[in-house]
């Protein structure tokens, strides 16, 4: 059991615990805690891949603004505690098992074509960090007209967030 | 060294609960929550891909998500406020003026 | 002993962090002791005086009254984020100093060579930026789940100034970054090596004094102090965020937010002071005598000696018998600098640590003399004056680099 495989295995159960806290909490303030939990196991699990950047930019971004936005938004409207209805008998009897069955299926799959495609390939060297130089060669050349575009796209929302939330005078 | 396998199958579950919040749930701030975990599985499934083949476009696509859910937040979050004012509601069902 | 043998690197980092930890609660604890004499001396007044020499103990004192005050939890409060926030604060603001690197030496420890700091990482500087950005998180969870009026105004009044600083903040730094090319901080420091004219040091202070400006009133602003202290200040809103906090808990957030100034002044020393470098140019070559490698020996004999005369002539029977004992301990460690084994290693922490003592310094003179902002003022000079000027200083530098690539 090497490190990388306790350290996914602990990313990974802490995300999923997350994201069964984001859906079963009564207060919204604590869904959105959960989803930053989540974040934060998803940018560990982004380290481990060799993306350091973007696990950078994703606790930065999405789990240091985009969250914080969510959480300023909920605290403002005092969005109270969560109705609480049980599943219909449909989704209890049917949808889970259902769901469950799904799930094993196309991970057996899964890990029957992708293992045996890394057997034929052979072990793959080591972990090649994806390095912040060749990351934004690529953004300002092969990607910059959509980097351009997602710059006026952001200023649009910020113009359409100030229109729709002020209050009528 | 963790098999690509295991990180497409993290996803898939992460993306299958983003999807049973989005569907179960009423509170609409909520439901906005649960697209962004749909939207934080799909960006595993990038970073797992992008290590897999060794390329970087999956880097750079896992970048424009981010910066593009940030902007569809901020506006998502400005009609959620909208809409509780006039609804004076956070629960999804209450906006039904159009039923019939 | 198997254990140690097979996993050196973690056994190594756990040595690591328990250094630093202990290192930096003491720090935090003299920090507070410290600013209370200097804005004490800056009001013309002794500040704390009476609790061991010359109020050496009264964190000491400070500690004990806060573990034994009664924790009170609002009864109506949300018991899960009530208790999280000041832990989340604390911790982020520790994690940060995980990544701040002291020294270029790589020293040897139980027969493993590693380097003076906790986690090495390519990307060192923005994953500084993005665990401090999540700062915000203890400030607003705290202020909100008190369920009352004042916290939850001060809460959000102060999360807000979190916010908005931030982008200035990191604007600020790029300008850096363009230079250095790289978000190692190791790189941006040997970028920072070498002299000019043979004389001013390379520092970044000195092509981005503009930036250093910006980045030090935003880390100011970003970390709640004096003048941007209106959500947490005494007199304002209660206390702001932190009013239905008791003991233990408060003091939590108090340490929070030393540690935060001190990573702050770290990151200012990295950034733009030349980090562990020494002002001074080195010796030509050919001189055996490289007299500024007796420096920090020197610095800590004088220290030692004006500790021991100043102990001496004291009034307080206390600082009689205290204050010679750690003029001598000082001699001490200063004899211990001029070890052979110990003089190379210890050139970058002494540089690095008196930077940032001097910047702390400021930050507690800033304290001491500058008055409140008022919010609104606060958060139109934030973002119509100091974003702005951050989007200058980088536009100029990118000028300035694009210029230089091309001819």
């Amino acid at each position: 059991m090497s490190v990388a495989m306790l350290v996914f295995i602990a990313c990974g159960v802490i995300a999923v615990l997350g994201a069964i806290g984001l859906i079963l909490a009564r207060e919204p303030v604590h869904s959105a805690l959960s989803l930053v939990l989540v974040m934060v196991a998803l940018a560990v699990l982004y380290l481990l891949l060799g993306a350091a950047f973007i696990a950078a930019i994703q606790i930065l971004v999405y789990a240091g603004a985009i969250m914080v936005l969510f959480v300023f938004v909920i605290m403002l409207l005092n969005a109270g505690v969560e109705v609480r209805t049980n599943l219909s008998r449909m989704a209890r009897w049917l949808g889970i098992p259902l769901a469950i069955v799904f799930l094993v299926e196309m991970a057996y799959s899964l890990v029957h074509e992708y293992g045996q495609r890394a057997a034929a390939a052979g072990a793959v060297a080591g972990p090649v960090a994806a390095s912040t130089h060749d990351l934004s060669v690529k953004l300002f050349t092969e990607f910059v007209l959509p980097f351009e575009l997602t710059s006026i796209l952001i200023l649009i929302a910020i113009l359409g967030a100030l229109v729709l939330a002020k209050k009528e005078a | 060294m963790v098999p690509i396998s295991y990180y497409i199958i993290l996803s898939a579950v992460l993306f299958g609960l983003g999807v049973i919040g989005f569907v179960f749930k009423r509170n609409i701030i909520t439901i906005f929550m649960s697209i962004e975990l749909m939207l934080n599985a799909v960006n595993l499934a990038f970073v797992a891909f992008s290590r897999e083949f060794n390329q970087l476009d999956g880097l750079v696509f896992v970048f424009f998500v981010i910066v593009v859910a940030a902007a569809e937040a901020a506006v998502g979050l400005a009609i959620i406020m909208v809409i509780a004012r006039n609804r004076k509601s956070l629960n999804v069902e209450d906006v039904n003026l159009l039923k019939f | 002993m198997d254990f140690v043998t097979q996993h050196p690197v973690l056994v190594v980092s756990i040595i690591k962090i328990a250094i630093a930890l202990f290192v930096i609660m003491t720090a935090l604890a003299y920090l507070t002791w410290f600013e209370r004499k200097v804005v004490a001396r800056i009001q013309s007044r002794w500040g704390p005086y009476w609790v061991g020499p010359h109020g050496l103990l009264q964190p000491l004192a400070d500690g004990i009254k806060f573990l034994f005050k009664e924790d009170i939890v609002p009864p109506t409060a949300d018991k899960v984020t009530y208790l999280l926030a000041p832990f989340l604060a604390l911790a982020l603001a520790l994690t940060t100093l995980a990544l701040i690197p002291i020294g270029p030496a790589s020293i040897q420890v139980l027969g493993q060579a590693t380097q003076l700091v906790i986690s090495h990482s390519p990307v060192g500087l923005i994953l500084l930026f993005a665990i401090s950005s999540m700062g915000v998180y203890g400030v607003a969870l705290a202020g909100w789940s008190s369920n009352s009026k004042y916290p939850l105004l001060g809460g959000l009044r102060s999360s807000a100034q979190m916010i908005s600083y931030e982008v200035s903040l990191t604007l600020s730094v790029v300008g850096v970054l363009l230079l250095a090319g790289s978000f190692d901080f190791y790189d941006i420091v040997g970028h920072q090596a070498g002299h000019w004219v043979h004389f001013f040091p390379r520092w970044e202070i000195i092509p981005q004094f503009l930036g250093f400006i910006c980045y030090l009133t935003a880390a100011i602003a970003e970390t709640n102090r004096v003048p941007f202290d209106l959500p947490e200040a005494e007199t304002e809103l209660v206390a702001g965020f932190h009013t239905e906090y008791s003991s233990f808990k408060f003091a939590m957030f108090f340490m929070a937010e030393y540690a935060n100034m001190i990573t702050v002044s770290c990151l200012a020393t990295l950034l733009f002071l030349g980090g562990w470098l020494s002002p001074f140019p080195p010796p030509e070559a050919g001189s055996a005598w490289h007299w500024q490698l007796y420096l920090p020996a020197a610095g800590l004999i004088i220290g030692g000696i004006a500790l021991i005369i100043g102990g001496l002539r004291s009034v307080q029977w206390n600082a009689k018998a205290v204050f010679p004992v750690l003029g001598i301990v000082c001699i001490g460690v200063g004899y211990l600098c001029t070890w052979a084994s110990v003089m190379p290693v210890i050139q970058g922490p002494f540089w690095f640590l008196g930077k940032v003592f001097l910047l702390l310094f400021f930050y507690v003179w800033a304290r001491g003399t500058l008055p409140r902002f008022r919010y609104d003022q606060l958060m139109a000079f934030g973002w119509k004056f100091l974003l702005p000027l951050s989007l200058i200083n980088l536009v100029a530098t990118g000028l300035v680099v694009v210029l230089r690539m091309r001819s």
